[in-house]
């Protein structure tokens, strides 16, 4: 299976590193030719305002709305906002999924934090269902979802952190991160 | 569901969320929009870029909390500034403005000259340079949670940032290399914590993110250091001491981004106006070297 990482600024290698020891090949995609015969993409954390400005710059804009047309793609944090209908400032997004999210919800940098969470969607994988240690970086927070969005994962307040609507993925918080692979083996199977 | 803030596996999140971006020095909120219209990753704020600290001497301290405040409301990225090496006081002050990363940082005049900050002590993180791979891990050791080169900071001259991360990547392949039985010695060499020293060689890189910092000037200084092996740069006063700085800044971003395709590189280099005026590092007395200041 072949995944892209949009390589524009951010932690695109740490996504790398976990989509290839779960066997998929990775390519970094910087150029619009760069999405050629992908089955999924990843949108990584990072500055969102940076990817955008670089992504407008070589035209990648409208290539990767046409990829998240049919294909599986999954923005963490920052590529989350990328994918947002509406981020609530103004700034270039990819508008490909219909929730509204606010960005920094949390606060500044002093305000990032780790926290369990239950995600009823990565049973499929793991019968135990044990919590998903996320990291929140800066992050943002999905304000509101449309109704073709399903919320995969909630604060304990049942403020929505993960989301998806049909093969594409969103998650506030950073899987690439940590040790557990199981939303990079979920986002596989949206991939197949 | 518990959540924990300021561990350090946050601190050394935001670092991540930087990788493969450019970091820019901006004096007042009307650079720090410009940085962040250019795509800065995130900005450092501070009174006067190392250029005109060197030109000024004196004693150059942390920058005015109304200043960096001002900064902080002006942009949405991320916003650093810096503090003397060891002023700890400066730093609780930095992290009681809920700035976003602390560079203690030796472009100031240190406060002390033996300790640094212990680090750990602060739910924000710290950025520190280094010059080789003992410094580096020394600085972790402390609770950095993000290296940088030193460089040769306020030149303009790309040697210094050259010659220390060539120094650290050498370092660590020389770790990779040598016989389990031979590491602690080379911890009490290098004056580096044993520990951290075995995870390097396990990693094969530093535990934390690590860009070039201290003479990046042009596109090409950016994408040199990328090529290199670190994670992102920063610049200083390359940008804002040159002709046209939203365009160099710009230039810098795509360059970092795009640092392997040297047609890019060719075309984001064109027509950039003047650069800073540089200062070769090889013409200032040892005295006057920023990089030493350090322990």
């Amino acid at each position: 299976m072949k995944i892209g990482v949009l390589a524009l600024q951010g932690d695109f290698a740490e996504h790398q590193v976990m989509l290839e020891s779960l066997g998929a090949e990775v390519t970094q995609v910087r150029l619009p030719s760069h999405l050629d015969g992908l089955n999924g993409l990843i949108i990584p954390g990072g500055e969102s305002t940076t990817i955008g400005k670089l992504a407008i710059s070589y035209g990648l804009i409208d290539p990767l709305r046409q990829f998240a047309k049919d294909h599986a793609i999954w923005g963490t944090c920052a590529g989350a906002i990328l994918l947002a209908k509406d981020a609530r400032r103004s700034q270039p997004l990819l508008e490909v999924m219909d929730i509204v999210i606010e960005r920094n919800a949390f606060g500044r940098q002093v305000d990032s934090f780790e926290v369990d969470l239950d995600v009823p969607c990565l049973s499929m994988d793991d019968k135990q269902n044990r919590p998903f240690h996320a990291v929140f970086i800066r992050a943002p927070l999905i304000e509101s979802i449309g109704k073709n969005v399903e919320a995969l994962a909630t604060l304990g307040d049942g403020r929505i952190v993960a989301a998806r609507q049909g093969k594409i993925l969103t998650t506030s918080f950073h899987p690439e991160l940590t040790h557990d692979d199981r939303f990079h083996r979920y986002f596989m199977e949206l991939a197949k | 569901m518990e959540q924990k803030t300021g561990s350090f596996a946050v601190k050394k999140g935001l670092a991540q969320m930087l990788k493969g971006g450019v970091i820019m020095d901006v004096v007042n909120a009307e650079h720090a929009k410009i940085a962040e219209d250019a795509g800065a990753c995130a900005v450092m704020a501070l009174e006067r870029v190392p250029a005109d600290i060197r030109a000024d001497g004196g004693v150059a301290r942390m920058s005015d909390p109304d200043m960096i405040q001002k900064i902080m409301e002006a942009v949405s990225i991320p916003v650093m500034a810096k503090c003397r090496i060891g002023h700890f006081v400066e730093a609780q002050i930095l992290e009681s403005l809920g700035v976003d990363y602390i560079d203690e940082s030796e472009v100031l005049t240190p406060a002390d000259e033996a300790h640094h900050i212990n680090k750990h002590d602060f739910k924000v993180p710290f950025v520190c340079g280094c010059r080789n791979l003992g410094e580096a891990l020394r600085r972790i050791g402390e609770g950095a949670a993000m290296i940088r080169t030193k460089g040769e900071a306020g030149t303009g001259d790309v040697v210094e940032a050259v010659r220390h991360a060539r120094a650290v990547f050498g370092e660590i392949r020389k770790l990779q290399n040598m016989p389990e039985e031979e590491v602690m010695a080379y911890a009490k060499e290098i004056g580096a914590p044993f520990e951290l020293l075995r995870e390097v060689r396990t990693l094969g890189r530093l535990p934390v993110v690590n860009f070039a910092a201290g003479g990046i000037a042009t596109p090409a200084d950016a994408a040199l250091m990328m090529q290199l092996g670190v994670d992102g740069v920063f610049v200083g006063s390359g940008i804002f001491k040159s002709g046209d700085p939203a365009k160099r800044a710009t230039a810098i971003v795509k360059a970092t981004t795009h640092y392997n395709n040297p047609n890019i590189l060719a075309e984001v280099s064109r027509n950039l106006g003047e650069p800073m005026v540089g200062r070769q590092v090889s013409s200032i007395p040892e005295t006057d070297k920023i990089a030493t200041r350090g322990w």
